[in-house]
């Protein structure tokens, strides 16, 4: 017996989907499998603190999640039918000892592909993928989403009926199937680890790291999937991002933007392995979305200084990124590295075209943006004008205060 | 994307409410659990809260001393908020029919009230930005 | 007991204020202690802001019970800015948390002598709605 410490959290996330293959392969069912290995981690949640970690973690879990299947099994045969009630159900009774044999090394991966199956909706494939892949508890995942337990479960609840119907089988998709389907799981990591990252504002209110969870997993996608670039790409991304975390918030919780960042509290061992993953995936084959976005962040985070930012770099690589997927998000970005290199007024002609944009034409980034090359420009009544739209506009609480704040600034100048 | 649907209504509102049949109160209120259910079930479920009477209402200033002022005198028209629901939903639209639902719970007679429903998204404490 | 503190805003179309800088940030830093403070004393149930009214939708049922989201709100509403949904011993403890509130600094670092709108919340579920 182990006694229990701050390393063992860990340790039992990592286990569950392990323990989830196992179950989910001897029971050829997904569903309940999932139910079972999520009370037999509340249990050791409950019980190992306490009692200590077991010789065998893994095995103590299989063994608690087979027994609890059993049990669904044989109440539910019981419910339906008392008169028949087959003794041969007795043959799924779970084994004394764990059978390891039965651990695959591909089980994370094909419980990725199923929880981000694209049926899915993306809050139905996050809070799926945390819960089943992840390891987190209902309780858990509802608190990083601020919604209440019963909530979250019902989320979880009717994704795995939609995974169900959609008749997807527990096993790896085929070679080709991998390849269509792959851009849908690491969109669902991505979106965890933005919602993560964007909730590190607030971070007090949170209990879970999210952002910490979406590395974790997009690592262990990595280890196996080692030669992906886009894996290697979004990995990248998520290091080069999350390095700059605790620069980003000011001591009173204001958000500090990029440019006005502390680059002392940067993470560099996060930067240089992002650097270093991303070097490795733009050395082989076409380069993809997140590849390019990692290369943006990198070329920020490599300048010692914002004036010594390598804006051209940036220009260049959003011009590809506008080719590979093009975004009003993007084209706003392109607009910003344009102003830095060609100077605000080219900046802000490129806006005007967003105007016209359904998708972004009225939300607040655009006149935030707008604020922002406006003061570059130096019409600091039109800088302000847009700040005081964007605050009004926006459903961030930090951003209204930072756009109000940058506002006043002007106004007071 | 959250939101808040807030129900609100005046004085006098509330007191004609008070004056429906039992009958009509139930299947108001049966209706409304109902939605709650429903909303629980469809994962969008976050809160919902009723609010004491608005003869309960104070409204409260602080003094420089920073002594409470308190009063309980509102004007005839005001709309007090009498409750609301938060939800959690994928788009603005959802947030608008469940709202709508709201507003077909049925009144004296099995009439929807179609009391209007005002629908606001939440600030969030959260920031996508850098 | 819980009580509900509602905090209103300017009325659509105002915009934000537009306070000098240090009077901004001083008026976001009272806000942040004072929930920091409501927290620690495991008063804060809750504290959120919503959006501002530019984007409020007043929604009713169409006949097919399909939202309609034009309606207008009267001029002289008031929108709701935020609330704080308070767990206290007592309701003068709740009126002296919402008179912080009410003295928040403004321009100046004046107290802004808001009007809190203060009532209890209702304890059981959504059978006590209206």
């Amino acid at each position: 017996m182990k006694p229990w410490d701050q390393t063992s959290e860990h340790l039992l996330r990592e286990l569950a989907p392990q323990v989830l293959g196992v179950v989910a392969r001897r029971f050829r069912e997904f569903s309940s499998a999932e139910d079972a290995v999520q009370e037999a981690m509340i249990a050791a949640f409950t019980q190992w603190p306490q009692q200590g970690i077991p010789d065998n973690p893994r095995g103590w879990l299989i063994q608690v999640s087979c027994r609890r299947m059993t049990d669904h099994v044989r109440s539910e045969i019981t419910r339906r039918d008392r008169e028949t009630a087959v003794a041969a159900e007795a043959e799924s009774s779970p084994p004394t000892l764990p059978i390891e044999a039965d651990m695959d090394p591909d089980d994370t991966l094909v419980l990725l592909f199923m929880c981000c199956h694209p049926a899915l909706t993306p809050s139905s494939a996050i809070a799926l993928t945390l819960r089943a892949v992840g390891g987190l508890t209902t309780a858990e995942i509802a608190n990083a989403f601020l919604v209440p337990e019963a909530t979250m479960a019902q989320r979880i609840s009717r994704a795995k009926q939609t995974i169900k119907a959609s008749g997807v089988p527990f096993r790896l998709p085929s070679p080709h199937e991998r390849t269509e389907r792959l851009p849908a799981v690491l969109h669902v990591l991505y979106l965890i680890f933005s919602e993560g990252y964007a909730s590190s504002i607030g971070s007090h209110l949170l209990r879970l790291d999210l952002a910490r969870e979406a590395i974790r997993l997009t690592r262990n996608i990595k280890a196996l999937l080692p030669d992906n670039p886009e894996v290697a790409g979004l990995l990248a991304l998520m290091l080069l991002t999350d390095a700059r975390r605790a620069a980003r918030t000011g001591p009173d919780e204001e958000l500090i933007p990029l440019d006005k960042q502390d680059r002392t509290l940067w993470d560099r061992s996060e930067i240089s392995e992002g650097t270093e993953l991303l070097t490795a995936a733009l050395s082989q084959s076409a380069v993809g979305l997140y590849q390019l976005q990692a290369a943006v962040a990198a070329v920020h985070d490599e300048a010692p200084t914002v004036e010594e930012t390598d804006w051209p770099q940036i220009l260049a690589l959003y011009e590809l990124l506008k080719q590979v997927a093009s975004s009003p998000m993007v084209t706003l970005n392109h607009a910003i590295a344009t102003a830095m290199v060609h100077g605000p007024a080219r900046g802000l002609e490129l806006l005007t075209a967003l105007d016209r944009d359904p998708r972004i034409a009225g939300h607040y980034r655009l006149d935030a943006v707008r604020a922002h090359l406006l003061e570059k420009l130096g019409d600091h009544e039109a800088a302000i004008h847009h700040y005081r739209i964007a605050a009004a506009r926006t459903t961030s609480m930090p951003e209204r205060n930072y756009l109000m704040t940058q506002a006043a600034r002007l106004a007071s100048a | 994307m959250k939101y808040i649907l807030l129900m609100s209504g005046t004085r006098a509102g509330v007191a004609g409410y008070h004056a429906w049949s039992k009958h009509d109160i139930d299947a108001h209120m049966a209706v409304l659990h109902r939605i709650n259910q429903d909303l629980t079930a469809s994962g969008e479920f976050v809160a919902t809260q009723g609010l004491a009477d608005p003869g309960e209402a104070k409204v409260v200033r602080g003094e420089k001393n920073g002594m409470p002022v308190t009063d309980g005198i509102f004007p005839e028209s005001k709309e007090f908020l009498l409750g609301y629901w938060i939800v959690d939903v994928a788009n603005a639209e959802r947030a608008y029919a469940i709202a709508a639902q709201i507003c077909t719970a049925p009144g004296p007679g099995g009439k929807p009230t179609n009391m209007p429903i005002e629908v606001r998204q939440f600030a969030t404490h959260a920031s996508k930005s850098q | 007991m819980k009580y509900i503190l509602m905090m209103n805003t300017m009325k659509a179309g105002h915009g934000v204020p537009a306070w000098p800088k240090k009077d901004l940030q001083a008026h976001i830093a009272f806000m942040m202690g004072l929930n920091k403070e409501l927290h620690q004393r495991g008063e804060l149930v809750s504290a959120e802001g919503l959006s501002f009214p530019d984007q409020a939708k007043l929604v009713r049922a169409g006949k097919d019970g399909r939202p309609i989201t034009d309606g207008v709100f009267p001029e002289s509403k008031e929108f709701l800015a935020g609330f704080w949904i308070v767990d206290v011993d007592s309701p003068e403890r709740a009126y002296a948390i919402a008179a912080q509130i009410s003295a928040a600094p403004g321009p100046g670092g004046a107290p802004l002598n808001m009007p809190i709108e203060l009532r209890p919340v209702m304890s059981a579920p959504p059978q006590e709605m209206l």
